[in-house]
């Protein structure tokens, strides 16, 4: 698996690390506990392309927004962002 | 037909002309009381006590492929109940005690070897850890052992004891732990509950639940729909897919894990070893392979294959730990798909869909829990009510705070 970096090119997947899904943006501090839970436990796990953050960390260390198939491993877009 | 060494030479002496399948393979009924979806350990091992300790027989299991085409024949077959919280321990020495007897119960060569299971440790805190967890399992009635470092020595020649980094300070053995055959495994409940008139359905893939006014009332799927008053989900790496047919979002994500075959030797390792300072067990299959894994790939996946960054790791660790292994060339490697919770603990309980149970969760430690697993779940099925078992894996836990997370790692499911 490879991962093209807007900044360093296409790497290999072992100079990135990953901490999941894209996460929804977080409920306000003082939303109900429902909306917490929805944003810290449940996730959509798509078979298919599924938006995702990976940090460079071994390259330039910009946090990327992935898009990748989670059924072939395809990275189809990166795109740095702020996570 | 039942086995037995009698059958055995009875055969033999017949040349071998009159054995029969082990099991049936029968067109759908319209409708069944009870749906297992998938075929894997947990489905059939569920169908199999629910015919023989609830005496619900109008059974089917849907597998969209063959029967062990997924995890249940891919693991790396260590069983242990080595736990440290109050809502696993107790669950996963149950599953220990069905392992003792499950060959008896199910007429089947499973292979259960109780070779032991050794935790190194590597640093004194490592080993302040294991005393700790040691303690809580024996005083919830499991077995286990400290051991220092001469008597692993003693017990595991060629390991790399006096590595300069991480030299070995001694583990934590659970003895009752060991391996299983995991084919058998699925094999046996297959065969099993076929025999008590339970139809396993290979080739059926599930495509839709329906549910009618908040109740389940049967399931679509690639041969038609099939009704049932209960549907029970154990489709593990899938789950989130299935699921979400009922229009249910868990906290699950699916993660490929890797696992690593090399060459036949003469007998090296006659127990379970995993290394406290990277991630690696292995173990010595009875064909003289050395069987081996570490760590999920840690992204989200369906593939059932993984890459080369974990081959690598995984690599550098058994070289670390048996620098014999540096010899050895691998034969054969593949990957499951997992479904790690978002507290690395399972979930077995109802749904908020009437008729509809859920049983899942299982991270990369689903296989030592099989028979619990369906024990439990079938229990849960039958009379509508968790059992004090799985009490503990309730849906519900994320949401009300009562997680169990034995490594302490949050809601980040690539690090359970
Ligand atoms: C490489 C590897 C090593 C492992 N090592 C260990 C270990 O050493 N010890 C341990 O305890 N655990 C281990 N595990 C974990 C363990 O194998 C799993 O947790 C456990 O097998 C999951 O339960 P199961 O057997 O029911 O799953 P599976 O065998 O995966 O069964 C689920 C079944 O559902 C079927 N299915 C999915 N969707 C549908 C559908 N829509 N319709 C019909 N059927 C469907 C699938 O085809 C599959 O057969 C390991 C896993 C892997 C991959
Ligand atoms: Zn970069």
């Amino acid at each position: 698996m490879r991962i093209p970096c807007p900044l360093c090119g296409e790497r290999d997947a072992a100079e990135f690390s990953t901490i999941g899904s894209a996460p929804p943006p977080r409920p306000a501090a003082d939303a109900p506990t429902e909306a917490w839970h929805e944003y810290l436990h449940l996730r959509e796990n798509p078979a298919g392309m599924h938006a995702e953050l990976w940090q460079h960390i071994h390259g330039c260390r910009q946090w990327l927004r992935v898009m990748r198939d989670t059924r072939t491993h395809a990275v189809a877009s990166a795109e740095a962002c702020r996570p | 037909m039942r086995y037995s060494a009698l059958a055995l030479l009875r055969h033999a002496l017949t040349g071998n002309r009159s054995w029969t399948p082990a099991w049936r393979d029968p067109a759908p009924k319209p409708a069944y009381d009870t749906i297992i979806v998938g075929g894997g350990g947990h489905g059939l091992a569920t169908a199999h006590y629910l015919a023989k300790l609830h005496g619900i027989t109008d059974v089917a299991v849907l597998e969209k492929g063959y029967l062990g085409s997924g995890n249940v024949g891919r693991n790396t077959t260590i069983i242990r109940s080595n736990y440290l919280l109050p809502g696993n321990t107790p669950f996963y020495e149950h599953s220990m005690k069905l392992w003792e007897g499950l060959e008896q119960d199910i007429n089947y060569n499973a292979m259960v070897s109780q070779r032991g299971v050794l935790n190194l440790c590597h640093s004194d805190s490592q080993r302040d850890a294991y005393a700790r967890r040691g303690n809580a399992m024996r005083l919830a009635g499991v077995d286990a052992e400290l051991l220092d470092a001469a008597q692993v020595r003693a017990m595991v020649p060629g390991l790399n004891m006096d590595s300069v980094r991480f030299p070995v300070k001694g583990g934590l053995l659970q003895r009752r732990g060991g391996t299983v055959r995991h084919d058998a495994v699925a094999w046996g409940y297959a065969r099993a509950a076929d025999s008590r008139g339970v139809d396993l359905l290979q080739n059926t893939e599930v495509t839709g639940i329906r549910v009618q006014s908040g109740r389940v009332v049967g399931v679509e799927t690639t041969r038609g729909f099939i009704g049932a008053k209960r549907v029970g989900l154990a489709v593990a790496g899938n789950t989130s897919r299935v699921a979400a047919m009922a229009g249910l979002r868990l906290p699950i994500e699916s993660h490929v894990l890797q696992a690593f075959v090399s060459e036949a030797v003469k007998p090296m390792i006659d127990t379970v070893v995993t290394y406290g300072a990277g991630h690696l067990y292995v173990s010595q299959s009875d064909k003289g392979g050395l069987v081996f894994g570490g760590d999920i790939d840690g992204y989200n996946s369906y593939a059932q294959r993984g890459n080369l960054p974990v081959v690598h790791d995984v690599m550098e660790c058994a070289v670390q730990l048996f620098p014999a292994m540096s010899r050895l060339r691998y034969l054969r490697q593949w990957g499951g798909i997992m479904d790690m919770s978002m507290d690395g603990s399972p979930i077995i309980d109802r749904t908020p869909i009437e008729g509809l149970f859920l049983n899942c969760g299982w991270c990369y430690g689903g296989f030592k829990a099989t028979p619990a697993s369906g024990w439990c779940f079938a229990h849960t099925i039958a009379t509508g009510q968790p059992h004090a078992l799985n009490a503990a894996f309730r849906l519900d836990r994320f949401a009300t705070g009562a997680v169990i997370d034995e490594k302490g790692a949050g809601a980040q499911a690539n690090l359970h």
